[in-house]
């Protein structure tokens, strides 16, 4: 009889019940005794030298306990890029420049919310405006006015990628596919807007609890721009709703809720609001990019070159790391033996960009899958069968990049083909009517040290204890993807234990080992899983040695965790509850706990990922010819996420990203106007609702990824990436019209209907 | 529209400049139950008093401007977005938080139930407000169809699930009330 595996197993999510009562607390759902209400003054401009601030009349107004500004604080410049140092390039309230609309100028404490508003209305801020520029052609043209005087013009990095001859592929080509596509910029749109509530403890050390991914990047950076130690700062994450990548960077409300508390003695919280999200939040990069593909006859790839120039923004936050990423999935999915990539990473006087869901992938593959299927039209193939053809397998190389571990790319091709009817609908649904392809491969996490942590990626720590319990430490940080319940999940598998006797100890820099560098990237499951799975291992051989001593077992032996025992394998009569060898080893110990860390650095697995996921979808559509709406009538997903290692919390995220990126297709977009966001609430910012989604069919194709904890890697992200593209080829199945300007909306569709 | 005459940032929740000045106003409402008597100004929401003088945080404040519905509350049994209702208005009526889904013996709702197992939050929070507007979908018509789910969740926003496993929990919370029933 095998054990009870929980690997594979749909449980429901230890914090469901918190979620569901109204229990779970979000940072501004904490009230301290004494607590301050923050408040930001913002640039009304996009680009100023900043002539004078006086801040007397708010200062005088009762009830106001603290007013700062750039002038007042220490201008340390800083950024998750600390591996680069120049591309720290950003201060909590400006200093002597603004830079976008929005950008934060003054902070006020006050005794409530009314109060603090009121006092930003009593600064007075006198502005002599600089010229601005906002698109990605502005700010390279020629005299063009630069934003940072560290730089000689507006480029805040450039990234190359060559190899292969790229040349001749082009030379010899049969045909040349070659588009230049441009992209929107679009909100993440997290339920909860960002919010920070810092104490000064008395020996002058601050306790910040916020909403954030990354707790310790928040640790550091919080640290230096205070000028304090890392271990002064103590960082507390309860629970957050929603990130998507827009709450993985220090911002100047955590910055200026513990400036402002260290400065009057009492806690500060500073909770955004929606319009501040909107308007001056961070968004996916728009970019333009111009890419090429060289195809021989039979519609082998022989050469790809791709250029990008993404709209950064104001200041560089997270965001030159999608300079990298576009390079990089610019080249994934397919065998591409010759490729050459120039990304600019480029100022502009907008709200900064930063990470989004795919964070650069979006870009790249909804160019990369466009020109695909506009390709195999031009050869006169099926779109799944030139993609089939091409398609990237297990071991295949990315020159100094990558090798891939785990491939069920052309499984997931030949599936979705299958369950969408693809042979009997593509070109055959008639007018108005289409069905549309598209591919994608995203990373389980990040190899590059760009935050240059001198910590192990993931930490877990592991204690058992004699009642039969254990309890699992670690900072990798939930914010809604669940890893409070698969981290746990993976321990309990270890020790043979329920999910019921793991206590979770969480998102407290001071209680979890050092260190985690967060939620980003889909790296969690991979890489803190396999931290969880080296403590457990080391745990379960010092009890496994009370086993074998006590049942004098041969060496040769296996001993085995499960149901609540430790066993031998082979004699499982052999056998005794888990708490009682935690009470033999502790004896053996002299009462010293049992206890173990384990840590995990993705090491010699090229400079990308250790494991990469891959997935096929496909988007049926239907276009009103006389309005150019777009309908999407159904989605077929098929994945590669290797190991599901709880299928409904795969679901959840897969279900999740197709709201999320038929948004991106279809009706999100953020309107700028000379700087300006002109949509800040969600009646003129669509995100689908309920009524709005699709019937969705989706399966999965099984593989096992050597890198990742029970052959597990990433699920839902790189998801965000091929919707988009999909529903671009079934209305340009239905219509003849090929969007190569994101979104896809009516006029454009009009436009091209001739309408 | 985030900024005055003066092209100023004063952001969307702009009060009256006298605001101080205004008198407040004496209230009497039942919250889940509990009778409390509160002393409000005129442009104070439902949803600042709820959460900031009451503390019951389950309420989330995600939009301000009614669009989300991570505040719906039940108000003498009707769903409303409480970021829209000032305090004024509510006196001497009942209003049903997140908190008073549950029985007082802290039974939960077939909908809360059918959210855990069903895997129906994720980031957890825009749940209050879902589970609110399904509980009152749920008084108001037994045996909703799908379609009808979906557009009863018309005014609450979920970034995280797609919707998919919250339709599919109120389904499922439905049937388990018909079989309790028959």
């Amino acid at each position: 009889m095998s054990r009870q595996t929980l690997i594979g197993k749909s449980l429901p999510r230890p914090d469901a019940k918190a979620k569901v009562t109204g229990g779970a607390q979000y940072t501004d759902d904490i009230h301290l005794p004494g607590m301050l209400h923050g408040a930001l003054l913002r640039s009304p401009v996009a680009h100023a030298r900043i002539a004078s601030i006086d801040i007397d009349r708010a200062r005088a107004l009762p009830g106001v306990k603290c007013v700062i500004t750039g002038n007042d604080v220490p201008a340390v410049r800083y950024g998750n890029w600390r591996l680069v140092p120049e591309l720290q390039d950003e201060t909590a309230l400006a200093v002597d420049k603004v830079r976008f609309i929005g950008d934060e100028v003054a902070a006020v404490a006050a005794v409530d919310a009314d109060t603090a508003r009121e006092a930003l209305e009593l600064i007075d801020v006198e502005y002599e405006e600089l010229p601005a520029v906002f698109g990605i052609e502005e700010a390279l043209a020629e005299g063009a006015p630069h934003l940072h005087d560290a730089h000689t013009d507006n480029i805040s990095l450039t990234r190359n990628i060559d190899y292969g001859e790229l040349d001749r592929a082009f030379e010899e080509a049969f045909h040349i596919q070659e588009d230049v596509f441009t992209t929107h910029p679009v909100n993440h749109a997290y339920m909860e807007p960002c919010s920070a509530l810092a104490r000064a403890e008395s020996d002058g050390r601050i306790t910040i609890w916020t909403s954030t991914q990354t707790p310790y990047y928040i640790q550091c950076l919080l640290a230096r721009t205070m000028e304090l130690r890392e271990n002064d700062v103590r960082v507390i994450k309860p629970h957050v709703g929603g990130g998507f990548g827009g709450k993985m960077e220090l911002r100047p409300w955590d910055f200026c809720a513990a400036w402002m508390a260290r400065e009057i003695g009492r806690p500060v919280k500073f909770t955004l609001d929606r319009t501040e999200e909107l308007a001056t939040g961070r968004r996916r990069h728009a970019v333009k990019i111009s890419s090429r593909i060289a195809f021989q006859e039979d519609g082998t790839i022989t050469g790809k070159e791709v250029r990008a120039w993404l709209n950064g923004g104001a200041y560089n936050g997270m965001g030159p790391t999608a300079t990298f990423l576009i390079g990089n999935f610019g080249a994934m999915l397919y065998r591409i033996p010759a490729y050459r990539y120039r990304g600019l990473y480029i100022y502009t006087n907008t709200p900064p960009a930063g990470a989004m869901r795919g964070f650069g992938a979006p870009q790249a593959l909804y160019a990369g899958e466009t020109q695909m299927s506009q390709a195999a039209a031009a050869l006169g193939l099926d779109p799944i069968e030139l993609r089939l053809k091409n398609s990237m397998t297990e071991g295949d190389e990315i020159p100094g990049v990558a090798t891939v571990g785990s491939c069920g790319l052309k499984e997931c091709l030949e599936e979705v083909r299958r369950i969408s009817g693809w042979n009997e609908k593509r070109a055959t649904l008639g007018r108005g009517h289409g069905i549309g392809v598209a591919c994608y491969s995203f990373i389980s996490g990040g190899v590059f040290n760009w935050f240059n942590t001198k910590y192990p990626f993931s930490s877990a720590e592991v204690r058992v204890f004699d009642d039969g319990t254990a309890q699992l430490s670690t900072l990798a940080a939930d914010i809604g993807q669940g890893s409070d319940l698969i981290l746990p999940q993976i321990l309990a598998e270890e020790l043979g234990l329920r999910m019921d006797d793991i206590r979770l100890v969480t998102g407290d820099t001071a209680a979890c080992p050092q260190s985690d560098l967060g939620t980003w990237g889909s790296r969690v499951t991979l890489m803190a899983g396999n931290a969880v799975r080296r403590a457990a291992k080391e745990v379960k051989e010092r009890l496994f040695e009370m086993v074998s001593l006590k049942f004098d077992l041969n060496v040769i032996h296996e001993l085995e965790c499960g149901d609540g025992h430790i066993y031998a394998k082979n004699k499982p009569k052999r056998r005794i509850p888990f708490g009682e060898v935690v009470a033999m080893a502790q004896r053996a110990n002299r009462g010293e706990p049992i206890k173990a860390t384990g840590y995990y650095t993705p090491r010699d697995c090229g400079l990308v990922s250790p494991a990469f996921s891959f997935g096929a979808q496909v988007a049926e559509t239907r276009v009103d010819l006389d309005t150019g709406k777009v309908e999407v009538e159904q989605m077929y997903t098929v994945h590669d996420c290797g190991v599901e290692l709880n299928p409904m919390a795969v679901e959840g995220q897969l279900e999740g990203s197709i709201q999320m990126s038929l948004g991106y297709a279809l009706s999100e977009t953020l309107v700028m106007q000379e700087g300006r966001t002109l949509n800040t609430t969600f009646l003129d910012y669509k995100i689908p609702v309920a009524a709005d989604m699709p019937p969705s069919i989706s399966k999965t194709v099984e593989t096992f990824e050597p890198a990742g904890p029970f052959g597990a890697k990433e699920a839902g992200e790189g998801l965000a990436c091929p919707t988009a593209p999909a529903v671009v080829d079934a209305v340009y199945d239905a219509t003849g019209y090929c969007c190569n300007d994101l979104p896809i909306t009516p006029e454009k569709i009009l436009g091209h209907l001739g309408a | 529209m985030n900024f005055d005459a003066t092209n100023r940032w004063v952001g969307c929740f702009t009060q009256p400049a006298d605001a101080k000045q205004m008198k407040h106003h004496v209230i009497r409402i039942t919250v889940n139950g509990d009778r409390h008597t509160l002393a409000v100004a005129p442009h104070w929401t439902l949803v600042e008093v709820l959460r900031e003088h009451l503390r019951l945080t389950g309420t989330k404040h995600g939009c301000g401007t009614g669009d989300c519905g991570a505040c719906t509350v039940l108000l003498d049994g009707r769903s409303v977005n409480s970021c829209l209702t000032l305090a004024v208005e509510v006196d001497g009526r009942e209003i049903t938080t997140i908190e008073g889904i549950a029985s007082s013996g802290g039974e939960l709702h077939p909908v809360q139930d059918a959210f855990i197992a069903h895997g129906a939050t994720q980031c957890g929070f825009c749940t209050p407000g879902m589970v609110v507007s399904s509980v009152q979908l749920l008084a108001t018509n037994s045996r909703p169809e799908e379609q009808e789910i979906r557009h009863a969740l018309g005014g609450n926003l979920c970034r995280c699930t797609g919707y998919t496993k919250i339709v599919e929990a109120i389904a499922a919370a439905a049937t388990q009330g018909e079989e309790a029933e028959g």
